[in-house]
């Protein structure tokens, strides 16, 4: 029953409404809660906070990195914050949820963990400035004044953890209208905005092994109170950093009627560009049969408006997140007309 | 096991030298010694001696109630000797039936219950013959009795009677009449004599009465174990 | 053939119905009393395993406070570390009037959430998680809660243990007025790599380990076992009915097992009917047996739980449900009783002659042991008893101690008997005199198993009867000195707590603080109080061991008092030293009793706890007052500090609801006891009834030789009553050692104390009278028989062998 009140509350963070209209009154209207409005003007560093008036948010960081013999790895730190009524409270009466994943994946091993905390206690929670965002002893920490331009990170679980120092000088992306980023054709939106820059430095311990790793990490920050229409099922989510340097967020919601595709261009200077439905194509490629279902881990993906025909494929196919809501969330690696690394989330294939 | 090859000629019952002797090897006391005789169906026999004569003991025998240690003893075309338990009920069950001095009526069963049970075990009830048996053995009013609550002579009526509901070709009667007095003796003897008859069964009776004996187509006597 | 065969045998049956009744009943008694018992303790059993499991609390250790209540703070604390904890919030209180248990949990992370399944899933997550909240708690207790409105919906949770309400932590310490508390922190199977140590995050914790064994399941084994044990001893007396039955309708058939074999039905064929019929009678007799066991254990069960909650504080839902294996367990009792019954009569049968030797006849086919064999085996069954106990030891010793003895005293019954009543014969003059002590020496074999049912119900009804008589006593002497204070108050704040102390501090004699903190002693549990050098100690206090100057040492802080059971437990005793905390080791300075508390226990002085423990709640107090403005006190303390009725509880309270719960812990035993009691009536006078019956035989040659019927009538009930008055008195005795082995081998080992044993004459006396009395009335039924017989039923005893 945890898994179920667990899997309800954190169904919609994972874009599975089917989950949560198991329960009559957690249906798809907000009620009482904010819904994202088109001319919002984002202000930081008070929205690198909580928004607990809006029902779902996340802090979504995904890191690409390689360790001294150059061996690809995948960092995943992600808190998700779910709210039973949109207000915050102190105590154990704190109508706030959090959870936590965190994943280490290489070719050939893909490690994971979840946390679970109620709100109003100090378990888990976000500060804004100095930025913190925490559950259990998994942290992202933020310096003095700097936003999130310098982060320290940590996770661990039982079988593995890390810690590693992030370093962005690159501005921050705001997707869709000035961070105003439409999810359906019928109008469901959220507020989203990234910073898809940061240099990685850090150490993994895996094992009885310490391997020190750099590279590239993305983090997405996003909130809302109804990101899906009652339709759409699942999302495919990329996150690219090609060798050109420059950039590219992209996403598919599989609806029953049609799909709905977004993607921002990101220049290698950091200037960006949103672009509208059916401008990305995505079709997958190739199956793997993982955790029981068909899973698609090589894609084919078009943005013809910037030249983009790539194949996307994952690194470890198994990067299967077997939490409460499972999903399937790892780096891949890029080839085609442009070539890179970056992470692929899927949710809804069940 | 029985066959019909039983007439004047064959006998019914053959005893040819049988000796039994009862207690422990080395204070052997030999109770029967070499006793032989025959026995036609149809025939009634007496024997007759003393007490620890052993005629009951021979009568024993020829029922299949006991073993005897040496001669042969056979029973239409059945020898006695050697028989396993099963076989020996089987021919109690439904060639030889017994009368004895303590009547052995079940306690738990109604004289009619008591009437039918060797005929119902031997499975050759014959209502019509049970009904005149009844009758002519004056237990009419008495069926629903229980044995308890009859007299001695009507307790013996009824063993007879249960004895011969089942027609069996040998009748043993072991003094039949020894616990009753003079007057139902003679009339329980008479009765038993005229069924035999109508049954058509051989009669082996032991008795020490001469008089009964008497009343017998043949008599033998037994002394110490020999047949005088 | 073999239809007609068994219509015959079974007609025996239409013509003894009582004999029938006898055996079915006496096999359905015994079946019923020992599936009553195993109904009973399967049903607990069943209890504690499911709520072990509802509640996750199995196989996982704990974090506790030694002042019995955790912050909050401790929580995020251990979280912030990595420590993957989950908090439980645990309290008594009052809901719709009825006190309950209220465990109140996180539902993120509590290890078990069976309680909460699919069936109570219409209940939303907001529901649970925001204010009011829900209660989740089994239907049974929802009904004993009635339906008085709470202002937290209840919900119906069958997988929640009966006696226990489930909710979220933070509607718990809502309703438990607790906020911010934790009761404790189950430390998860799962934990992060390269964690802290405790000890550093959290040094004011205490790490409890998972018990080997589930905590309940060990503290109730011996309360169960205790159960089990009369089951048995009912078993046994029921199949000492049976056996007497069985061989008395064996016996009675031989003239009809001789006619059937001379009518041609052979021996193999009537052993197998005569099995059949044994059977048939057993599956007839187990079912009623299985019908009174459910019956009895219905009434029963409501009563264990009580005390199985009130004692031990085990869940136990007061629904009996039948489980397959009880049917099996129990039928098969029936029909082991029934062979080991059976089986010399049927062995019997194989030796009974076809042809019956005149005067060969023995009494029921019960023919016994030879006596010396009997008194040797019964001296080596009583040695055997006191060796497995040494060598066993524990609990389960003790009760191979009390098998040997009991089987041990009633093998040796009938020789020391047979002696007795060669000097009856010695002393006796006369003619009559003699033939009257030979005659009952004679027929001893004959009656032996029916007086040794006797003596063991006997001696059971008074060691069982002493021992609840003699807790009982010490129970109520114990509950004047340990409550001596006239009133108690518990105030809701530390705060207060203080301020109550200041105002009684000018109000009463005395105010005597009652404070503990939760430590841990050699591992387990451990409530250790603070008290102040008070004379009402020195006066009242409970001890059973003690230094001379024990009050002085526990002032000084040199000392510590601990309850009988960690003495027992641990082995300690005055002289030996303690360890409370890593810190504080002191000397045992004496041992008090502590009846009903299955828990370790232990006392020191106020300041030394305080200056040992943190945080020590200041909220419970005894009240020293003259009696008659004891009442009045307590009205005024409400009001000036807005107390609830049940905060202010005087003494008088207090004790009459721990005599309940008392009283409770024995109603089952005491019910048990008297249910084998009547059963070994009922074999007596069936025994002694059958008996008497066969009796004529050996009277009538008396009667013959001049004596007249109504003496003869009175020599029966003379014998009948001297055989029981004899039983009497060897029962006495052996009941005694009963209720010591009882009070200081069995008590001790499943409570952990021991108790005094106080005798009670009177008592025995009833009993006595009582047999006797079953006695006669057993010898004067068929005695009458003899009276009313007409001589002639007499002169056929000359004539007829039947």
């Amino acid at each position: 029953m945890r898994t179920d009140i667990v899997a309800v509350l954190f169904a919609l963070c994972l874009g599975s409404e089917t989950a949560a209209q198991g329960f009559a009154d957690l249906g798809t209207t907000a009620e009482g809660f904010a819904v994202p409005q088109r001319n919002t003007v984002l202000e930081f560093p008070a929205d690198h906070g909580a928004h607990p008036q809006f029902r779902i948010e996340w802090w979504y960081l995904t890191a690409t990195l390689s360790g001294p013999d150059g061996q690809p790895y995948g960092v995943q730190w992600t808190l998700f914050r779910s709210a039973l009524q949109p207000q915050d409270g102190t105590g154990w009466q704190s109508p706030q949820l959090w959870m936590g994943h965190a994943a280490v994946t290489s070719a050939t091993q893909h490690l994971f963990a979840e946390r679970l905390a109620r709100g109003g206690i100090g378990q888990a929670g976000v500060t804004a400035s100095p930025f913190s965002a925490w559950i259990d002893n998994w942290q992202m920490t933020g310096d003095d004044d700097a936003g999130l331009d310098n982060l320290r990170l940590t996770a661990s679980g039982s079988d593995f953890r890390y810690e590693l120092r992030l370093d962005a000088d690159a501005p921050l992306v705001l997707h869709g209208e000035d961070g105003y980023s439409v999810k359906s054709a019928k109008g469901q939106a959220s507020h989203y905005y990234s910073q898809p820059a940061y240099a990685v430095e850090g150490v993994l311990y895996l094992d009885d092994q310490e391997i020190a790793v750099t590279g590239q990490g993305w983090l997405d920050r996003e909130w809302s109170s109804q990101p899906l229409s009652p339709d759409q099922t699942g999302w495919d989510w990329f996150s690219l950093s090609f060798d050109s340097g420059a950039r590219m967020m992209g996403f598919r919601l599989r609806g029953a009627d049609a799909d709905y595709t977004s993607a921002t261009w990101i220049e290698p200077d950091g200037s960006s560009r949103s672009l509208p439905d059916g401008a990305l194509v995505v079709e997958p490629l190739g199956f793997d049969r993982v955790a029981g279902r068909s899973i698609p881990t090589r894609w084919r993906l078009r943005l013809p408006a910037r030249n983009l025909d790539v194949k996307v494929n994952a690194l470890n196919p198994n990067s299967w997140m077997n939490t409460t809501f499972p999903y399937w969330e790892g780096p891949v690696s890029i080839i085609g007309s442009h070539t890179g690394g970056g992470y692929l989330e899927m949710t809804g294939y069940d | 096991m029985m066959t019909d090859e039983i007439g004047a000629e064959n006998p019914l019952l053959r005893v040819e030298n049988v000796s039994k002797t009862y207690g422990s090897p080395g204070e052997n006391r030999p109770v029967l010694d070499g006793v032989s005789l025959d026995l036609r169906l149809g025939e009634t026999l007496a024997l007759t001696g003393e007490s620890g004569s052993g005629k009951s003991t021979l009568l024993h025998l020829v029922g299949a109630l006991d073993d005897f240690d040496a001669g042969e003893i056979r029973l239409g075309a059945t020898n006695l000797s050697g028989l396993t338990d099963r076989d020996r009920a089987a021919l109690r069950r439904t060639q030889v039936a017994m009368v004895f001095q303590q009547f052995n009526l079940i306690a738990s069963l109604t004289v009619a219950e008591n009437l039918r049970v060797h005929a119902r075990l031997a499975g050759r009830e014959d209502q019509s013959w049970l009904i005149r048996l009844t009758e002519r053995l004056g237990l009419t009013d008495l069926l629903a009795r229980y044995p308890e609550h009859l007299s001695g002579g009507q307790q013996q009526r009824v063993a007879i009677g249960r004895a011969l509901a089942m027609r069996p070709r040998l009748l043993l009667a072991d003094e039949p009449t020894g616990n009753l007095d003079e007057h139902s003796s003679a009339k329980v003897m008479d009765l038993m004599l005229e069924l035999v008859r109508d049954a058509g069964s051989a009669l082996f009776l032991v008795t020490h009465s001469n008089a009964i004996a008497d009343q017998l187509d043949r008599r033998l006597h037994l002394r110490n174990g020999h047949v005088a | 053939m073999t239809r007609i065969a068994a219509l015959v045998l079974l007609s025996h049956w239409r013509r003894q119905p009582v004999q029938l009744v006898t055996l079915i009943l006496g096999l359905a008694l015994a079946t019923g009393l020992w599936s009553a018992v195993q109904a009973i303790n399967g049903q607990a059993r069943a209890s504690y395993a499911e709520a072990a499991e509802q509640l996750g609390t199995r196989e996982l250790a704990t974090l506790v406070s030694t002042t019995g209540t955790i912050p909050l703070d401790r929580y995020v604390r251990l979280r912030r570390a990595g420590w993957q904890v989950s908090p439980v919030l645990e309290g008594r209180t009052k809901l719709g009037g009825r006190w309950v248990t209220v465990m109140g949990v996180d539902v993120l992370s509590h290890p078990t959430m069976t309680w909460l399944r699919p069936e109570t899933a219409n209940v939303t997550p907001d529901a649970i998680l925001t204010p009011p909240g829900r209660l989740f708690a089994h239907p049974a207790t929802i009904a004993e809660l009635g339906t008085v409105p709470s202002e937290v919906p209840i919900v119906q949770a069958p997988n929640v243990p009966a006696g226990i309400v489930m909710t979220d932590i933070g509607t718990a310490e809502r309703i438990l007025q607790r906020k911010n508390q934790i009761s404790r922190l189950i430390i998860l199977k799962s934990q992060p790599r390269d964690l802290p140590a405790l000890s550093d995050v959290v040094p004011d914790l205490t790490r409890i380990s998972p018990r080997p064994q589930d905590a309940i399941a060990r503290l109730t084994d011996s309360f169960h076992l205790n159960l089990t044990a009369f089951g048995l001893l009912a078993f046994a007396v029921g199949l000492f009915i049976v056996h007497g039955t069985i061989g008395l309708a064996f016996q009675q058939r031989r003239p009809m097992f001789r006619s059937l074999r001379a009518l041609g039905v052979p021996l193999a064929l009537l052993s197998r009917l005569l099995l059949a019929e044994l059977l048939g009678l057993a599956l007839i007799a187990g079912s009623v047996g299985l019908v009174l066991g459910y019956l009895v254990a219905a009434a029963l069960l409501p009563d264990v739980s009580a005390t199985l909650r009130g004692l031990y504080g085990a869940p136990v839902s007061g629904g009996l449900a039948l489980r397959p294996v009880w049917f099996v367990s129990g039928l098969g009792m029936a029909l082991f009783g029934a062979l080991v019954a059976g089986a010399q009569g049927l062995r019997n049968l194989f030796h009974l002659p076809l042809l019956v030797a005149p005067g060969q006849q023995d009494w029921l086919g019960m023919t016994l042991l030879r006596m010396p064999w009997m008194a040797a085996g019964g001296v080596m069954m009583i040695c055997a008893g006191g060796l497995g106990s040494w060598m066993i030891g524990g609990l389960l010793g003790g009760f191979v101690l009390l098998a040997g003895l009991m089987t041990g005293a009633a093998l040796l019954l009938p020789p020391t008997l047979t002696v007795l009543l060669a000097w009856a014969a010695r002393l006796g003059k006369g003619a009559i005199s003699q033939w009257f002590w030979a005659d009952l020496r004679s027929q001893l074999p004959g009656l032996s198993l029916a007086f040794m049912a006797l003596l063991l119900a006997l001696s059971t009804n008074i060691g069982v009867g002493t021992m609840v008589s003699s807790f009982r006593l010490t129970f109520v002497g114990w509950l004047d000195q340990r409550l001596a204070a006239e009133l108690y108050v518990t105030a809701r704040t530390d705060r207060q707590g203080r301020a109550v102390e200041e105002w009684l501090a000018a109000h009463s004699q005395a105010v005597l603080p009652i404070r503990y903190a939760e430590g841990s002693v050699l591992g387990q549990p451990t409530r250790i109080y603070g008290v102040v050098d008070h004379s009402t100690y020195r006066e009242f206090w409970p001890l059973i061991h003690a230094t001379p100057d024990v009050w002085q040492r526990l002032a000084d802080g040199t000392g510590a008092l601990i309850n009988e059971q960690l003495a027992r437990r641990a082995e300690l005793w005055p002289g030996d030293r303690i360890e409370l905390t890593p810190e504080l080791t002191t000397d045992v300075v004496g041992v008090y009793s502590d009846y009903g508390n299955p828990r370790g226990q232990v006392m020191i002085g106020l300041p030394t706890l305080l200056s040992n423990f943190d945080g020590v709640a200041h909220r419970q107090f005894g009240v020293r007052v003259p009696d008659q403005q004891a009442d009045a006190l307590a009205d005024r303390l409400r009001q000036q500090f807005d107390l609830p009725a049940s905060a202010v509880r005087n003494q008088a309270a207090i004790k009459a609801g721990s005599l309940a719960v008392f009283e409770k812990t024995f109603v089952v035993t005491a019910a048990l006891n008297v249910l084998t009691l009547g059963v070994a009536s009922f074999a007596i006078l069936t025994s002694l009834l059958t008996l008497w019956t066969l009796r004529l035989p050996q009277v009538a040659p008396i009667w013959a030789l001049g004596l007249t019927r109504r003496r003869l009538l009175w020599l029966e009930v003379l014998r009948s009553t001297a055989l029981a008055a004899m039983t009497v008195l060897l029962a006495i005795p052996l009941g005694l050692l009963l209720a010591w082995i009882l009070l200081a081998v069995i008590n001790v080992e499943a409570f952990g104390w021991r108790i005094p044993l106080h005798v009670f004459p009177l008592e025995w006396l009833k009993l006595g009278a009582l047999t006797v009395l079953a006695a006669v009335v057993a010898a004067i039924i068929p005695a009458r028989r003899l009276l009313a017989a007409p001589p002639s039923e007499l002169l056929k005893v000359f004539t007829n062998e039947n």
